[in-house]
């Protein structure tokens, strides 16, 4: 198996991962939705120094890795092209902002360094937090979940498509590759002068069969509405949970809870 | 159920590729649709589902294939497509079944069991719950038959179904499609399976009807079929040539 159908068979893996039982899988998707986004907000809008209230935060992944028992391993390996960028924003902000801002034993860390964890941990929990979505519903599920919200059927439906375009996008470079592999033994990758070729036609034929297979959605009576995804219904419970998780994270946002409990004790 | 009057295509390269092609299928019957690669036969299909635009009148259960009528034509028919990696769209083949009759207002537990009895059916129960990037392109093109099966629809249209499928499989799906009194539309390369399955072939040659008839006349008709790139089915042909 060459790397690209390793990638296109990861990238189906997502299916799997969010095909699981457990109680985070049975939540009702709605629910989901609207906890992930609270909690995106939550983390985004920590001022830049408050790293110790912002830390907190990663009880929510830490919980519903547990719950949900997505392995947190999983999780990284499936983010590790993405991660590495999303650290990388504050990497500069060390150089800008010299000034010693708190001191751990003897020594002085400055502010553009509490800066940097805090963007870098941002990023890290946004993420997490949208793939134990992912992983935990799926992508009919959430696209019913964004109709509910009045979200238009036009960007929805885009949405769904883009995510199995994705899937046959990946699907067809494996083919294509390894067709020139089979032909042009010794070679290492695609040679240059076939990007051209290759490229129009991976596009021609990814979109011709993308088109396919939404005429054949539309050939079994897909009119943009997701009457046939599965939704769980709404319980007490799932309700319950939702406004939990949001006020908690409206707490931890409002209040830096370490110092707090640490002001407690000392 | 199924009417063609005058109906001419060709794709934006200008070729025709049907001429004033005309037939009318009656509700129930079984017709094969045979004729060389490149023949049409895909192309007739997606016109009667609408798919492509063309000059003259289709009509489908007395509905003409219009854009205002193409939702109820559309529930009308139900389509296997010649590549089934086109036709399967959802994760698993449970929820790729479940698709269509959700979509047309069936309760989940309504559609469960019917996808439970067409899969009991085609004897593929064992693969319900399978991925579709996992299972074999046999398998999957018994899926996709079976998904088009759990619509129930008033007539089926199979591009090239027995392709892919080993001797057992094959037998499965031609007794399934003699079990299913509903219009039945095949094209197909496999003339055996059109003469197991078929009262009436419509040979296409050059976007026009080159015969039609009964299938036991025109595929024992070694000469005509011949003369359209075919020959005679293995049941009629005789020992091989090396025995
Ligand atoms: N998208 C397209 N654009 C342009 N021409 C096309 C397109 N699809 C098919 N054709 C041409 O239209 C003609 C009929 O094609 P069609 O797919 O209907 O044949 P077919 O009878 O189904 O053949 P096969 O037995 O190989 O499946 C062929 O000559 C083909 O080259
Ligand atoms: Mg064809």
């Amino acid at each position: 198996m060459n790397n690209i159908s390793a990638a296109s068979r990861e990238f189906r893996e997502m299916d799997e991962l969010s095909a699981q039982d457990s109680p985070i899988h049975r939540l009702h998707p709605l629910v989901k939705l609207l906890v992930t986004l609270a909690y995106i907000v939550c983390v985004v809008s920590f001022p830049k120094y408050q790293l110790s209230g912002l830390a907190v935060m990663v009880l929510y992944p830490v919980l519903v890795f547990q719950l949900s028992g997505i392995p947190v391993r999983t999780c990284f390996h499936k983010l590790r092209i993405v991660l590495p960028l999303v650290c990388a924003v504050g990497l500069l902000n060390p150089f800008f902002d010299r000034a010693p801002l708190l001191y751990v034993g003897g020594l002085a860390v400055s502010g553009g360094v509490v800066s940097m964890v805090t963007l870098m941990l941002k990023g890290v929990f946004s993420l997490m937090a949208s793939f134990l979505l992912i992983a935990t519903t799926s992508i009919d599920a959430l696209c019913a979940a964004l109709r509910k919200l009045h979200v238009p059927a036009l960007l929805v439906t885009l949405l769904l498509l883009t995510y199995r375009y994705i899937s046959v996008m990946i699907g067809e470079v494996a083919v294509m590759t390894d067709a020139y592999r089979l032909r042009a033994p010794g070679q290492k990758g695609i040679h240059i002068s076939v990007w051209g070729s290759f490229l129009g036609q991976l596009l021609l034929r990814s979109m011709d069969r993308a088109e396919e297979l939404y005429q054949s959605m539309q050939l079994r009576g897909f009119r943009g509405e997701f009457y046939y995804a599965d939704q769980p219904p709404c319980t007490a419970g799932a309700v319950a949970y939702g406004v939990v998780c949001a006020a908690l994270f409206v707490l931890a946002r409002l209040y830096d809870l370490p110092q707090l409990l640490g002001n407690l004790f000392v | 159920m199924i009417e063609f009057q005058n109906v001419s295509f060709s794709y934006e390269s200008g070729t025709p590729v049907l001429q004033n092609l005309c037939f009318s299928i009656g509700a129930g019957e079984a017709v094969g649709l045979i004729g060389a690669n490149g023949a049409g036969k895909s192309t007739i299909m997606k016109i009667l589902l609408g798919l492509l635009p063309c000059e003259g009148g289709v009509t489908v259960g007395g509905l003409a294939v219009k854009k205002q009528n193409l939702g109820e034509v559309r529930k009308k028919l139900g389509f296997v497509l010649q590549n089934s990696d086109n036709q399967m769209f959802m994760p698993t083949v449970y929820e790729d079944m479940m698709f269509a009759p959700r979509n047309y207002g069936l309760s989940k537990e309504e559609a469960e069991a019917r996808v439970d009895r067409v899969l009991s059916e085609l004897g593929l129960t064992e693969l319900k719950h399978r991925y579709n990037h996992k299972i074999s392109g046999g398998e999957k093109r018994m899926a996709a038959i079976a998904t088009i099966l759990a619509m129930e629809p008033e007539a089926i249209l199979m591009d090239e179904p027995s392709t892919a499928l080993d001797p057992v499989n094959r037998r499965t799906v031609i007794r399934a499609i003699n079990g299913l009194t509903m219009t039945k539309l095949i094209a197909s390369h496999d003339l055996d399976m059109i003469l197991d399955t078929c009262d009436r072939v419509i040979l296409l040659s050059h976007g026009q009807v080159a015969a039609d008839g009964p299938a036991g006349e025109i595929l024992r008709d070694k000469a005509l079929l011949e003369a359209n790139r075919m020959e005679l089915p293995f049941c009629l042909a005789g020992p091989s040539p090396r025995q």
